[in-house]
């Protein structure tokens, strides 16, 4: 049966450590951490880190800079581009899978509870293993495929094909940064992410079958064509919901599912 | 976790695609779609036969119009209830084996319950002499 309980050692405990401000700091407001060391034996817990905000940036990505750099060397995040770009900085802030540096620490409520992106297995901290969702990725083959001879310039492509990929807000399935906030948040994906390839990879799947230049549509459909690899998506919905640059992966796993049953009518 | 070891796009690319799939989403929407009246005429029914005898509802079911529609309305409930509850099982039971056994095992359960219900109704209504 699927698993419903978490595996032993997994669940946060409670024992967290705190790191109180300075008693003069008026300004100031608790993140709550995720924190798990694989060196160390013992199950996650949540530290507490009272931060001055006078003295860090008004996203959750400085705050978690702020505590690294100022109170706790040793924690461990992914961050690049700061700029929402990259999408190395996703995790769960306040219950909702997003991008710590996108994500404004005054839209937090009350404590700003800080966890890794669900259901993954976390390398440490707030670092999930990403190794399967990458694989899965480049079983899609997300390059262009095509039979005919290459050409000397460029390959043409006219602006209502190129608006299928950028969007007509520039929010199309091209716009895709890899964050996994989307898959992480499908509670298929949860529960079959072994071959269920989730909403990010199909997002892709979906910016290479429309993409008018390729050539292996076919191709790309029947590797998709499986009750697991892309019916196991029922519409929850909760990827467009998190997606962190607002595209519609439930949109392109419906393109796919209506060209499968084109192509079978 | 398996212990075998293998690299991360072999696990992620398994055993490839089974190349079906599309039949049963075909079939799970056609079936919601004659679900909606079907449903809505039986509840019609049910209400109109409320206090109605024995011999009333007999001759109810017995009706030629009445007959289609309970057959139709079996096959599209049980047919479509199979699907969802298939999906369920899909979901939740990861164990192949039993997920077979099981998915089977209810696809023949609904296949006999349906197949008796039909043949009941057509015995009231061919024994009814209408």
């Amino acid at each position: 049966m699927a698993k419903f309980t978490l595996p032993k050692n997994s669940k946060v405990n409670g024992k967290g450590k705190k790191y109180p401000a300075a008693k003069d700091v008026k300004n100031k407001k608790t993140f709550s951490v995720y924190r798990w060391n694989p060196e160390q034996d013992g199950n996650p817990r949540m530290d507490e880190y009272e931060i001055n905000l006078d003295e860090c940036g008004p996203m959750v990505l400085d705050a978690i800079i702020h505590i690294k750099d100022k109170v706790d060397s040793t924690l461990t995040f992914r961050r690049s581009c700061r700029e929402g770009i990259c999408g190395s900085c996703a995790m769960n802030i306040d219950g909702r899978n997003t991008l710590a540096c996108l994500k404004p620490i005054n839209e937090v409520k009350g404590d700003v509870k800080i966890r890794p992106l669900p259901h993954m297995p976390v390398v440490k901290d707030l670092v999930p293993d990403l190794n399967h969702a990458y694989a899965q990725y480049a079983s899609i083959e997300p390059w262009m495929k095509t039979d005919s001879p290459t050409p000397t310039k460029e390959r043409l492509q006219s602006p209502e094909d190129a608006q299928k990929l950028n969007g007509d807000d520039g929010k199309g399935p091209s716009g895709c940064i890899l964050c996994f906030c989307c898959s992480t948040s499908c509670p298929s994906y949860w529960w079959n992410s072994d071959k269920f390839m989730g909403p990010a990879i199909l997002l892709n799947a979906w910016r290479w079958i429309t993409d008018s230049r390729d050539e292996a549509t076919g191709e790309r459909l029947d590797q998709l064509e499986d009750p697991f690899k892309l019916y196991r998506c029922h519409t929850i919905m909760n990827c467009t919901n998190s997606c962190p640059k607002d595209l519609n992966p439930a949109k392109s796993i419906a393109e796919i599912k209506k060209l499968m049953v084109e192509r079978h009518s | 976790m398996s212990n075998s070891i293998q690299t991360p796009l072999a696990k992620a690319k398994g055993l490839g695609s089974s190349h079906h799939g599309t039949h049963h989403m075909i079939a799970h929407n056609i079936t919601t779609l004659t679900n909606i009246p079907l449903v809505l005429w039986v509840m019609y029914s049910v209400i109109t036969l409320r206090g109605a005898s024995y011999d009333d509802f007999m001759a109810w079911v017995a009706n030629p119009i009445s007959v289609v529609l309970i057959i139709l309305f079996v096959i599209s409930v049980f047919k479509h209830f199979a699907l969802e509850l298939q999906v369920v099982f899909e979901d939740y039971v990861s164990c192949k084996v039993a997920r077979i056994i099981i998915v089977v095992g209810m696809k023949l359960f609904f296949f006999v319950l349906g197949l008796s219900t039909i043949l009941a109704t057509l015995k009231v209504a061919l024994s009814s002499g209408i």
